[in-house]
């Protein structure tokens, strides 16, 4: 377990498997986001209260998941670059914040766009929302605060400590629906014991979820390569593999 | 049955901008990410003919 660990501090075995996992990410992404599209957004029966409004939870619930993992997986990798000093922490921390800050603008904008028909506007000053706007800018301030510092090293570290004290939001996010009174909804996915959608709406939520982790997945390994290369870009093993595989 | 499927019982103006914003966020990641790996990759490629001009 440890020397798996330790292997992805490895610059270029990362860039190695990245470069592997890559393809097979992004197909199985395609296949799963095709088929919950195509069940979501033609087969899936209308919902009771909001009919076919509803299916822009296939878009809209996948993102804003991503936009909370995202932030939670920058943090994790800071948390692990600056604790143990694993350069490759950094780096993936740097990866993944334009690809969780994009996710985050499509929870926000997708959620404006279906308060509209069911709340009767498209944006209100609710826990949930404002949270989620806050995570956004959190998001900009880490992407930010990066190249704000003329030593990487130093702008790396201060990255790493904003993301870590950001995510104090997430639990905020997830948890403001039970904590305060909200417009928006409770839980509909995580009731796995009880879930509030019937299998036909629930499968291709499920598959919509999957396909984006897998997707999010993808684009991070090819951001992180970028990543590796960048920071890597003067050591031997950089010529032998831009040599290698990517003449 | 194919206008009720693009009509969306009356939402389509709301649905439809959703589905084309989140397929055009995928498609800029892919694009966004294969950008900067290109463009990292080029930064290398100089920086390693810099120094290999250099030590000769």
């Amino acid at each position: 377990m440890w020397t798996w660990f330790y292997r992805l501090a490895s610059p270029p075995y990362v860039f190695g498997v990245t470069r592997a996992l890559y393809p097979w990410l992004l197909a199985a992404a395609a296949l799963l986001i095709g088929y919950g599209l195509i069940a979501g957004l033609g087969f899936a029966p209308p919902d009771y209260q909001q009919g076919d409004a509803f299916r822009i939870i296939y878009v809209h619930a996948p993102s804003a998941w991503l936009s909370l993992f995202g932030y939670t997986l920058m943090a994790v990798a800071g948390a692990i670059a600056l604790v143990w000093r694993i350069k490759m922490g950094h780096a993936v921390a740097a990866a993944a914040a334009p690809i969780g800050a994009s996710f985050t603008v499509v929870a926000l904008l997708t959620g404006s766009l279906w308060g509209r028909p069911m709340w009767g506007t498209y944006w209100a000053w609710d826990p949930r929302l404002t949270s989620e706007l806050i995570l956004l800018f959190l998001y900009f301030g880490v992407m930010s605060l990066r190249p704000a510092f003329e030593d990487p090293a130093r702008g790396d570290r201060a990255a790493a400590l904003l993301a870590l004290v950001g995510v104090v939001n997430v639990p905020i996010i997830h948890f403001s629906v039970e904590w305060w009174n909200s417009l928006h909804q409770g839980a509909t996915v995580t009731k796995f014991a009880k879930p509030s959608m019937p299998p036909s709406m629930l499968l291709p939520l499920l598959s919509m979820f999957f396909g984006f982790m897998f997707f999010y997945a993808a684009v991070l390994c090819k951001r992180l390569r970028g990543e590796v290369l960048n920071r890597e870009r003067l050591a031997t093993w950089v010529k032998e593999a831009i040599d290698t595989h990517d003449a | 049955m194919t206008h009720d499927f693009w009509a969306m019982g009356g939402y389509a103006a709301y649905v439809w901008p959703c589905i084309g914003f989140a397929l055009a966020t995928l498609a800029w990641n892919i694009w966004s990410a294969n950008r900067h790996y290109t463009a990292a990759l080029q930064r290398a490629r100089r920086a390693l003919a810099m120094a290999a001009s250099e030590a000769a």
